[in-house]
C-alpha cells in the first residue's frame, strides 16, 4: 500500500546530519515524552470505560459513597447484570435490535451496491447531475426531511413497526453508501466486464459473478460501518417506535434511564449501577465489531474523506 | 489505493451522447443504467426531494396531524422570529455549543493525527485506543458521561479535588451544562474519523517537502506551520464543514444527558424542532423551524465554499 511505502522511505531518507551526545539523549528524551502524552491522551479516551465497569460492579450503597472507590468492595458483576436484564426486558431489545440492524443492514449493502453499479457502468442522461444532487443530500440536516417522513410512514400506517427504520435502507442505502460504493467500483477494470459482456453474459450475472466478488473490502467496510450507524440509530427508533417491547437497545437504554432516575414504578429509587451496566452491554457490540473489522472502518473513512 | 486511479474507460467519463446519435446498444445501456440505479431513483424522491418540498409545503400551514393542513401563509415564520420565547435563545445556544465544540475538536484531533503519525511503535494499537469512543452508542456515552460528571460522587469532580479544584455542577449548572456537552462530544469524536481523516492528510504530504525544509534548518514548528498546515488545508477545510454542521445539529447528546435543561440553557435548535414536531405535534410550525435551520446551514456551508479559496491549498490546483 501506498501508505506504507511512503512510511518506508521516509524511515530510510531521513537525513542524519546532525549528529552527537546531546542530540541522540535531545532525541530519547523526545521520543519519551512523545510516548508519555500518547499514553495520557489514551489513558483519558479509555478512563470513561473503566469508571463504566467499575460502577457497573458496585452495590448502591458503594456506588454513592464520597470518595468514590476505584474497584468494588464485594463485586456485585453478576448480580448487577442479571438484575439489568429483570428489571427491563433488555434481550427482547437485544433481539429487536439485532432484528432490525440486520435487515437494514442486508438492504443498505446490497441496494447501494445495484445503485453504484448504474452509476459507474452505465452511461444514461441526466447521470453526472444526479449523481451530483445525491453527493449534495450528504450535507442535508434530517430536520427537514424527517416530519413529512414520518406523516407518511403515519399514512402508511407504519408507526410501532419496524419498516420505517428498515424500507428506507433497501432504497439506495442512503448518498454515503451509494458514493463509497461507486469510487470503488470505478477502480474495477472495466475489461473484466466487456470480455464477460462479449462471451454473452447479461448485466445482471456480471454484476452477481464479477463486480460484486472484486467489491468484497467495500461491501465489508460498508457492513462494518452500517452496522454502527443500525446498532447506534436514536432518533429512528425514538420517532417510530412507541410500544416499550419493540424498542431497540438505544431507546430501552433512554428507557431505562428514566426507569432508575428513582419514584417509577419499575424501580423506587436511583439504581445508576444498572444503569452503567446496560449502556456497557450496549456498546458491547459495537467494540468486539471494531477489533474484527478495524481496518475496514479506516478504509471506509480514508476513501470517503479524502479521495472524494 | 485502488479507488484513486480512476478509469481509462469511456463511460467512465464521457457525457451522455444526443438522442439522434443513439443505437440501439446505447438505448439499452441507458435503460439499464436506470433501471440498476432506480431503487435510489425512487429513494431520493420519496424519503428526500419528496419531504423537501413537502416539509416546505407544511411550513406554510397549521397542521396537527389529526387534522388537515390549514394554509396560514408565512405566519408560522412570523411567529418564529417575533413570538416564539425560545426561538433566538435556543439558535445562540446552539452556535455557542459549535463555537466551543468546533475549534476545540478540530485542534483536538489534528493534534493526535499528529501524535499518531509519529512513527510509533504500536501505532494500531494506539489508534484502537482513541478510536474506540467513537464506536460507544451516543446514548451510552452520555449516560457514561452523566455519571462521570455527578457533581457529587463524580470521578471528574473528585479527581479536580485532588488537584485542589472544586468541581462545577456540570450538567446541574446553568453556566456549566453546555462546556460539559463539549467534553462529552470531544470524548465521543476527537480520534474518530475525524482524526483518520487528517492522518491520511497528513501521510499525503510530499516527505520531500519537508526534508528540504529541514535542510534549509526549519525546526520542528516552523515546518509544522510553513508546510504541513499548508499542505493539508483541503483536510482541514473539509472536516471543519462537516464539524460544523455536526455540532450545529447535536440533538441525540443533549436529549440523552439533559433533555434541553437544566432550566433550558441546553435547549439546542433541534430539541426545539423535536419538542414541536413530536412533543406538540404541531408540525406546521417544526416544518418552519427545520426549514429556518436549514437556510442556516446552507448559507453557512455556502459561505465557507466561498471563502475557502482564500486559505484552502490545493497541491495538484495551477
Amino acid at each position: 500500500m501506498a501508505e506504507q511505502a511512503i512510511r518506508q522511505q521516509n524511515v530510510q531518507q531521513r537525513p542524519v546530519y546532525r549528529s552527537g551526545r546531546s542530540y541522540a539523549l535531545g532525541r530519547i528524551g523526545g521520543r519519551t515524552l512523545l510516548y508519555a502524552i500518547v499514553a495520557i491522551g489514551a489513558a483519558a479516551s479509555m478512563m470513561p470505560f473503566f469508571w463504566t465497569v467499575v460502577s457497573s460492579g458496585k452495590t448502591i450503597t458503594e456506588l454513592y459513597r464520597y470518595p468514590p472507590t476505584f474497584w468494588p468492595e464485594s463485586p456485585q458483576f453478576v448480580a448487577n447484570y442479571v438484575e439489568v436484564w429483570n428489571v427491563v426486558p433488555f434481550g427482547r431489545w437485544m433481539l429487536n435490535t439485532t432484528w432490525v440492524t440486520f435487515w437494514a443492514l442486508l438492504g443498505g449493502t446490497l441496494s447501494s451496491a445495484i445503485v453504484a453499479y448504474g452509476f459507474s457502468r452505465f452511461r444514461f442522461p441526466g447521470r453526472e447531475l444526479f449523481f451530483f444532487v445525491t453527493l449534495a443530500t450528504m450535507m442535508l440536516p434530517v430536520e427537514v426531511t424527517l416530519i413529512p417522513t414520518y406523516l407518511l410512514f403515519n399514512k402508511l400506517k407504519w408507526l410501532d413497526t419496524y419498516y420505517p427504520l428498515i424500507i428506507p435502507a433497501w432504497l439506495g442505502g442512503g448518498a454515503f453508501n451509494i458514493f463509497l460504493m461507486r469510487q470503488f467500483m470505478l477502480g474495477i477494470p472495466f475489461d473484466l466486464d466487456e470480455a464477460a459482456k462479449i462471451d454473452g453474459a447479461s448485466s445482471w450475472r456480471v454484476l452477481w459473478q464479477i463486480i460484486l466478488p472484486l467489491c468484497k473490502p467495500a461491501l465489508a467496510t460498508l457492513a462494518t460501518l452500517g452496522f454502527i450507524t443500525n446498532w447506534n440509530n436514536f432518533l429512528g427508533p425514538l420517532i417510530f417506535l412507541k410500544t416499550e417491547s419493540k424498542y431497540t437497545v438505544a431507546v430501552g437504554l433512554r428507557y431505562l434511564q428514566s426507569a432508575v432516575a428513582g419514584g417509577s414504578a419499575v424501580v423506587s429509587r436511583p439504581q445508576d449501577h444498572l444503569l452503567m451496566a446496560a449502556a456497557l452491554m450496549v456498546a458491547l457490540p459495537c467494540l468486539i465489531l471494531f477489533f474484527v473489522g478495524q481496518k475496514y472502518f479506516v478504509q471506509g473513512i480514508v476513501t470517503t474523506g479524502i479521495k472524494g | 489505493m485502488a479507488s484513486t486511479t480512476l478509469p481509462t474507460h469511456p463511460s467512465a467519463t464521457a457525457p451522455a451522447p444526443k438522442p439522434q446519435q443513439w443505437t440501439a446498444a446505447r438505448r439499452r445501456e441507458a435503460l439499464e443504467g436506470i433501471l440498476y440505479t432506480s431503487p435510489w431513483i425512487i429513494g431520493f424522491w420519496v424519503f428526500v426531494a419528496g419531504p423537501l418540498f413537502a416539509s416546505m409545503w407544511f411550513s406554510l400551514t397549521k397542521y396537527n396531524v389529526l387534522r388537515p393542513p390549514q394554509f396560514i401563509g408565512l405566519q408560522n415564520y412570523i411567529v418564529a422570529f417575533t413570538n416564539d420565547p425560545l426561538f433566538y435563545p435556543s439558535i445562540w445556544r446552539t452556535f455557542y455549543f459549535a463555537l466551543l465544540s468546533v475549534p476545540l475538536a478540530m485542534v483536538g484531533s489534528l493534534f493526535v493525527a499528529l501524535l499518531l503519525n509519529q512513527k510509533l511503535v504500536g501505532t494500531a494499537a494506539w489508534r484502537t485506543l482513541y478510536f474506540l469512543p467513537t464506536l460507544t452508542p451516543i446514548v451510552a456515552a452520555a449516560l457514561l458521561w452523566r455519571w462521570m460528571l455527578n457533581p457529587d460522587v463524580g470521578l471528574i469532580n473528585y479527581l479536580l479535588e485532588q488537584i485542589g479544584i472544586e468541581g462545577p455542577g456540570w450538567l446541574s449548572s446553568t453556566t456549566w451544562a453546555i462546556p460539559a456537552l463539549v467534553i462529552m462530544g470531544l470524548w465521543a469524536s476527537v480520534g474518530g474519523s475525524r482524526m483518520i481523516i487528517f492522518l491520511a492528510g497528513l501521510q499525503d504530504v510530499p516527505t520531500e517537502l519537508l526534508e528540504a525544509a529541514e535542510i534549509d534548518g526549519a525546526g520542528t514548528w516552523a515546518k509544522f506551520w510553513k508546510v504541513t498546515l499548508p499542505m493539508i488545508t483541503p483536510t482541514v477545510f473539509f472536516n471543519l464543514v462537516l464539524g460544523i454542521i455536526f455540532a450545529l445539529r447535536t440533538f441525540d447528546i443533549a436529549f440523552v444527558s439533559t433533555a434541553g435543561g437544566p432550566a433550558r440553557a441546553t435547549w439546542f435548535i433541534s430539541l426545539h424542532i423535536y419538542q414541536n414536531a413530536f412533543v406538540s405535534f404541531d408540525m406546521g410550525y417544526a416544518s418552519a423551524l427545520a426549514w429556518v435551520f436549514f437556510v442556516i446551514l446552507f448559507t453557512l456551508t455556502f459561505v465557507q465554499f466561498r471563502l475557502s479559496g482564500r486559505w484552502v491549498f490545493y497541491a495538484g490546483e495551477r
